[in-house]
C-alpha cells in the first residue's frame, strides 16, 4: 500500500508538481545562447533541455517519425510551410502575444507564416561567399568565388552541403529564380557545378576553426557564421553575390505534439523582448526581427558588414521560397551528380 | 469406474510425455526474452527497410502508402534528369565502386600494419603480453568522433605531421591531407586497426611453433617458411580480422564525413542524403538493403572458404 501511495504521488508530481515546469528546445547547434536560457529559467523557473540539429531535414526527419519529445523547434522559412502542411505546428497564435509588438513590420506578414498564427522572428541572415583576403584581394561579391574561383583560391575552398542554398545561389549565378524548374538553366547549373568542384576541398558545415586556421580560404558560408570566423581573424571576409543571394529567417514555432505547451508558449513571447533578442544576436552574430533590440547589442554588431547589407547590393537578397516535390527531387539528383 | 482410475492413474509413458512437455515448455520460456530481442531489434527493423523500399517516397520526407518498385528500379537505373533517356544510375554505382575501394584499401592497410603488431604481441613473454593487448584496446575507450578529429589535428595544413616534416626541412610547404582520400583510409584503418589485430592475435597464439623449427630444420627459407607453414596455419584469424574490418569500412559514415570533407559521398552518407535533404525514403531503404547484400556476399564467401579449410583438415 506505502508503495502503491510513493507511486502515485510520484506520478502526480511529474504530471502537476515541480516537474512539470520544464520545456525541451530542438534548435540548430551552437546557435543559443547560454546566457538566454539562463534568464529564461531564472525569470519563469522553467528547466530547458537543449537538443541540436545540423539541417532543416534532419529536424523535418526526426519529428516526423515521432518519439521525439520536443516542444520547440526553431526551422528556417523556405521550410515553414511543410511543417505548417504537414501538420507538425501548433497554431499558438504568437500575433496575439503581448510582446508582438516589438516584431519589425517586415517580418509579420511574411510569405511562410502570414500574420504570423505559427512562428516567432529567432533570427536572420543570409547565405553569401567566404573569401579569405589576404589570399585574394579582387572583387568579391560575387558567386564566382565558388563556382568560378580566381586562381589564387583553388583548391582551398569549402561549400556548406546545404542543398537549398547552394542551389539558390548557382540558380542565380545563372540567370535563374531560385525553385525554377527550367531544364536550360539547371543543365547550365549542373555542368557549372560539376565543373567547379574540382577546385573545391570540401563540403562540410562547422568551419569556423579550418578559416581561423586558414586551412580554408574561401567558400559558401552564412553571414553571421563569417562574422565569428572574422572575430578570431581578420582576413576573412564576407560577400553578398550581384548575381543575387538567399536570405533566410529562423522562427521559433511549437510543435503539433508538444508535452509543454504553456511553456513553450512563454518562450516565444519571451524571445520577442527586445533585450532577450539582442541576447539571441550577440551569441550567433546574426541580425533579429525585433525593433528596440539595437541598444542592447554589442558595439561591434552594429556596424559589422556580415550584419549591415550594402545599399546597392540589398534588393538582391530574396527570400527563398518552398520549392515543389517534383522541383526537389531534380535538385537532390543535381546534388547527387555533384557528389558522385 | 476403471476409466476414472485409469485417468486418474497415468502411465509411466504419459508422465514422461508430460514431463518432455513441461521441459520444452520451460526451454520456449526461457529462450522467449532472447527471441523478443531478436524479432524487435533485428527483424522488425529489417522488415520495416523492405516494406518501406517498395513503397512511394512523401512529398516532404516519409512515405506514401502506395506500392512502387521505382526505389528499386533507381539504385541501378535513372532516367537522365535533362533528356529522359534511361540509363545506369552511375552516381550510386561509382558512390558504391568508391566505397568498396576504399573499404578494400582499408582492409589491405589494416593487415599490413596488424600482421606484425599482433605477431609482436604473441610472441612476447606471456606476462607482457597482455600489457600490450590492453594498449591495442585503449582506443575504443573513446569515442568515435574524437579520435576521428584527433586524427584530423595531426594531418591539418598547420598540423603535427606537416610542422615535423616543415622542421625537419622534408617538405617546404605544408601537404594537402585534410579532406583527402588518403585522410579517409588513413583514418580509417587507424580507427579499425584493433579488429584486426585482435584475431590474428588469436590466431598467432595458437600457433605451433615446433612447426615453424621443423620447417627450419628441414632447410625451408624464411619466406618459404611464412608462406607455407605460418600463413596457413593463421589464415582463420586473417580472413576474420579482414572480414570486421571491411563490414564496417563498407558502411563507415562518420569518418569518410570529417576526414574526407564531404565533398565525395561515401555510399554511407548517400543513403543518409536520401533520409535527409533529398527526402527519399523508399530509395534510402533500397540503398541500405543493398549494402547489406554486399556485406553478406562477403560474409558467405567467408563461411565458404573457412569450412573448405575445415574439411581440408
Amino acid at each position: 500500500m506505502k508503495k502503491l501511495f510513493a507511486a502515485a504521488s510520484v506520478l502526480a508530481l511529474s504530471t502537476t508538481g515541480v516537474w512539470a515546469q520544464e520545456l525541451q528546445i530542438y534548435n540548430w547547434g551552437n546557435y543559443t545562447n547560454p546566457k538566454l536560457i539562463d534568464k529564461f529559467e531564472a525569470e519563469t523557473g522553467i528547466k530547458v533541455t537543449i537538443t541540436d540539429y545540423d539541417s532543416n531535414d534532419t529536424a523535418l526527419a526526426k519529428v516526423k517519425a515521432g518519439g521525439h519529445g520536443f516542444d520547440i523547434v526553431v526551422p528556417s522559412n523556405s521550410y515553414i510551410p511543410i511543417w505548417v502542411g504537414e501538420g507538425l505546428l501548433m497554431e499558438t497564435r504568437p500575433d496575439q502575444m503581448p510582446n508582438f509588438k516589438n516584431v519589425k513590420a517586415e517580418f509579420v506578414d511574411v510569405d511562410w507564416d502570414p500574420g504570423r498564427h505559427y512562428t516567432v522572428p529567432w533570427q536572420w541572415g543570409s547565405t553569401g561567399v567566404v573569401v579569405n583576403t589576404k589570399y585574394y584581394d579582387g572583387d568579391i561579391n560575387t558567386s564566382a568565388m565558388f563556382l568560378d574561383p580566381p586562381e589564387e583560391l583553388r583548391g582551398k575552398i569549402n561549400v556548406v552541403p546545404e542543398m537549398g542554398d547552394v542551389m539558390s545561389l548557382s540558380i542565380m549565378y545563372y540567370g535563374g529564380e531560385p525553385c525554377t524548374n527550367d531544364k536550360e538553366v539547371l543543365k547550365k547549373v549542373r555542368d557549372g557545378l560539376v565543373a567547379a568542384k574540382q577546385h573545391w576541398l570540401g563540403m562540410d558545415y562547422g568551419n569556423l576553426e579550418k578559416f581561423a586556421k586558414e586551412d580554408l580560404w574561401a567558400g559558401v558560408n552564412w553571414n553571421g557564421s563569417t562574422f565569428r570566423m572574422r572575430l578570431q581573424n581578420e582576413n576573412v571576409n564576407y560577400g553578398y553575390p550581384k548575381e543575387g543571394f538567399p536570405l533566410w529567417m529562423d522562427s521559433v514555432a511549437v510543435l503539433a505534439d508538444a508535452k509543454n505547451v504553456e511553456e513553450a508558449k512563454t518562450f516565444q513571447n519571451f524571445v520577442m523582448d527586445p533585450e532577450n533578442a539582442a541576447l539571441i544576436s550577440e551569441f550567433a552574430r546574426y541580425a533579429n526581427g525585433i525593433n528596440g533590440s539595437e541598444p542592447f547589442m554589442p558595439e561591434d554588431m552594429k556596424s559589422a558588414p556580415e550584419i549591415v547589407i550594402p545599399a546597392e547590393l540589398v534588393e538582391k537578397g530574396v527570400f527563398t521560397p518552398t520549392c515543389d516535390p517534383e522541383t526537389q527531387k531534380l535538385y537532390t539528383r543535381i546534388w547527387t551528380d555533384l557528389q558522385k | 469406474m476403471a476409466e476414472v482410475s485409469a485417468m486418474s492413474e497415468p502411465t509411466a509413458g504419459a508422465l514422461e510425455r508430460e514431463a518432455e512437455r513441461d521441459d520444452n515448455r520451460t526451454r520456449w520460456l526461457l529462450s522467449l526474452p532472447a527471441m523478443i530481442i531478436i524479432v524487435l531489434a533485428a527483424a522488425g527493423p529489417l522488415l520495416v527497410m523492405v516494406v518501406y523500399s517498395f513503397l512511394t517516397p512523401g512529398d516532404y520526407g516519409n512515405v506514401k502508402w502506395e506500392f512502387s518498385t521505382q526505389a528499386w528500379v533507381n539504385t541501378i537505373l535513372q532516367r537522365d534528369i535533362f533528356d529522359d533517356t534511361l540509363m545506369w544510375a552511375d552516381a550510386h554505382l561509382s558512390i558504391f565502386w568508391r566505397s568498396l575501394s576504399l573499404s578494400l584499401i582499408t582492409t589491405v592497410m589494416a593487415f599490413a600494419f596488424g600482421l606484425p603488431t599482433a605477431w609482436f604481441i604473441a610472441t612476447q613473454p606471456p606476462g607482457k603480453r597482455e600489457f600490450w593487448l590492453f594498449l591495442v584496446t585503449v582506443p575504443f575507450w573513446s569515442n568515435l568522433l574524437v579520435r576521428t578529429i584527433a586524427i584530423q589535428e595531426l594531418i591539418r595544413a598547420e598540423g603535427v605531421i606537416n610542422n615535423l616534416l616543415l622542421l625537419l626541412g622534408i617538405i617546404d610547404e605544408p601537404l594537402q591531407m585534410m579532406f583527402t582520400n588518403f585522410a579517409i583510409a588513413f583514418g580509417m584503418t587507424y580507427v579499425y586497426l584493433p579488429l584486426m589485430v585482435l584475431p590474428i592475435y588469436a590466431a598467432v597464439d595458437k600457433l605451433d611453433f615446433r612447426l615453424v623449427e621443423a620447417a627450419n630444420d628441414l632447410y625451408a627459407s624464411r619466406w618459404r617458411t611464412f608462406w607455407r607453414v605460418i600463413l596457413p596455419l593463421i589464415k582463420p584469424g586473417i580472413i576474420a580480422g579482414s572480414i570486421l574490418v571491411f563490414i564496417p569500412s563498407l558502411g563507415a559514415y562518420v569518418t569518410p564525413r570529417v576526414l574526407g570533407g564531404g565533398k565525395n559521398l561515401m555510399f554511407g552518407n548517400l543513403i543518409e542524403l536520401q533520409f535527409g535533404q533529398g527526402r527519399n525514403w523508399p530509395l534510402g531503404a533500397a540503398l541500405s538493403l543493398m549494402l547489406m547484400a554486399a556485406v553478406m556476399v562477403s560474409l558467405i564467401w567467408y563461411v565458404r572458404v573457412t569450412s573448405r579449410e575445415r574439411s581440408n583438415v
